[in-house]
């Protein structure tokens, strides 16, 4: 094995190029696990910590552009005006000391259906920012999870930094599991109200081969809170809606039984957790008009 | 490969490092810290937690080769970096080399003293006194952890409610204490901390 230990983004760009093969690691919070139980014995590891752009976030008028390897404490503690929903999903990351080693760059590199940053990712809507000696592009969000652990880079890419569209309306990030800390999903759901496009847009975690948007049940949703007026109404949605927003958003789950939970269990939670989140976002929508602010 | 990183302090050199190796590793096998424990080798038990560059981490998953010109503080050196915050020098930070533990007191500690039951005589940092006074530790694997993270919650935050102790502790387990001792031991270290000042 070969540790390479680039010192300036075009030098990991450069190694990234000449060994495709090669394994970043950023916090080492997946990739460390997989070495030390011998799941993974990479030819090369290329060491991204001394590149401290990765760490760095800047705010935009629209996005905010996160660094890759800003680490879960920081997006916590630093942007939850600008990005409740995700800031809400790495509060539920783990434990403090992996939250202060592992980032969202990390989480979509292994792109784990699991991984908490996805659904706030998938509802806040954001372009993944991938560069390689060729050039750099922005990957939709939509387009990135391509199958169970695998996302839309090429080999020689690496991700630089995420940008995620500044909350224009409440969010919220929904986790079940047996606890509240060191836990994988079982299942989870984000929503995001966009009060100015008169959107909401969802995702889910751990329902389905990749995390997915809950598309069926937005679309319904967006039609009905437009026709009934809602935006500016700031009216208690119907319950009949709430009802069948939920039942579509479970509907959008393709789960599997496993040791966390049974596919049915997931089905059923990711509908609960649809409705309530819908309830508590649109509660601060009514409220505070533009609160953005979750509670956790 | 060699990797030259600060370790409670003091530069130390560690060689025939495979680039593999986590930094726990590193500590407990080359340098002689058994200090941070090996529990469970995937971030779950928090048993390995040490401050790389002051922020609490899980040895574990720290590749060795990502300490390269870094500061790292063990259990070990715990004592003296509780005093060096407190007293020494307000304000400012130490010299390396200056201050800090040397790699043969570090392979040397022990809550020796003249009673290990009561750490009487010991260089001990407060939580590790309260550790003791509370009764906190009972088989003490989970301890070294726990001190660590313990005492960065007490240096960031003087009145930790308990859900900030519950919080900035989640990501250590302990399988005897049922952690209500652990909990009292935060408790009463936070409040003979308000007391000194
Ligand atoms: C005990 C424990 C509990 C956990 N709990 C959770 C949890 O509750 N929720 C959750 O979502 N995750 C959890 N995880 C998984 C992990 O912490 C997250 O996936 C984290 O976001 C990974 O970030 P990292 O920087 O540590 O990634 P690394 O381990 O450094 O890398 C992860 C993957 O991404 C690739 N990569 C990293 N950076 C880049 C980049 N810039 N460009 C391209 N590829 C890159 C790596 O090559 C690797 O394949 C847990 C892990 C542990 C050990
Ligand atoms: S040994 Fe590192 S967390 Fe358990
Ligand atoms: S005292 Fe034994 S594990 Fe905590």
């Amino acid at each position: 094995m070969d540790f390479l230990r680039p010192a300036s983004w075009e030098e990991a760009l450069a190694a990234k190029a000449e060994h495709p093969t090669a394994v970043p690691i950023a916090g080492g919070t997946d990739v460390m696990v997989e070495i030390n139980f011998d799941h993974r014995r990479p030819e090369y590891l290329l060491d991204l910590n001394r590149i401290g752009e990765l760490r760095e976030w800047e705010v935009g008028a629209d996005t905010v552009r996160l660094g890759a390897s800003v680490p879960y404490t920081d997006i916590m503690e630093n942007l939850r005006a600008e990005l409740p929903g995700l800031a809400l999903a790495s509060h539920t990351v783990a434990s403090p000391q992996i939250r202060n080693r592992g980032g969202v760059g990390g989480n979509l590199g292994t792109a784990s259906p699991a991984g908490d940053a996805h659904p706030a990712l998938l509802a806040a809507d954001c372009e993944v920012e991938a560069e390689s000696v060729r050039g750099s592009r922005l990957i939709p969000i939509d387009e990135f999870y391509t199958g169970v652990k695998r996302n839309a880079l090429a080999p020689d890419e690496l991700i630089r930094a995420v940008h995620i569209k500044k909350a224009d309306g409440p969010q919220q990030y929904s986790k079940v599991g047996t606890r509240n800390a060191m836990v994988i999903a079982v299942c989870a759901f984000g929503i995001a109200l966009h009060p100015e496009t008169r959107t909401v847009r969802t995702g889910i975690g751990s329902a389905a081969p990749t995390p997915i948007r809950a598309k069926a049940a937005e679309e319904f949703l967006n039609a009905a809170l437009e026709e009934g007026g809602f935006w500016d109404s700031k009216k208690i949605i119907t319950p009949s809606v709430a009802k069948q927003f939920a039942e579509l958003a479970s509907g959008a789950a393709n789960p599997i039984d496993d040791v966390r939970g049974t596919a049915n269990y997931r089905r059923h939670a990711v509908g609960i957790m649809a409705r309530r989140t819908l309830g508590w976002t649109w509660e601060s929508y009514r409220g505070a008009g533009r609160s953005t602010e979750g509670v956790a | 490969m060699r990797v030259n990183f600060t370790v409670n302090g003091r530069p130390q050199e560690a060689d025939d490092v495979w680039e593999g190796e986590s930094l726990l590793y590193v500590l407990r096998e080359r340098m002689g810290l058994p200090g941070s424990k090996n529990a469970c080798e995937q971030g779950e038990c928090g048993s390995c937690t040490v401050r790389l560059d002051g922020v609490p981490v899980c040895s574990c998953l720290v590749a060795a080769g990502q300490v390269e010109g870094r500061e790292v503080t063990t259990v070990e050196g715990l004592a003296d970096y509780a005093k060096h915050r407190e007293s020494a020098h307000p304000g400012g930070g130490c010299a390396t080399g200056a201050c800090g533990t040397s790699l043969q007191d570090a392979q040397q500690w022990r809550a020796k003293g003249q009673d290990s039951q009561t750490g009487e005589g010991a260089e001990l940092s407060p939580i590790q006194q309260a550790f003791i006074d509370a009764g906190a530790v009972q088989c003490g694997f989970c301890t070294p952890g726990l001190l660590v993270a313990a005492d960065e919650l007490l240096e960031r935050n003087d009145t930790p409610s308990d859900a900030d102790i519950r919080e900035a502790l989640s990501g250590n387990l302990c399988r005897c204490t049922g952690y209500e001792k652990i909990l009292d031991a935060v408790r009463l270290a936070a409040a003979r901390q308000g007391e000194a000042v």
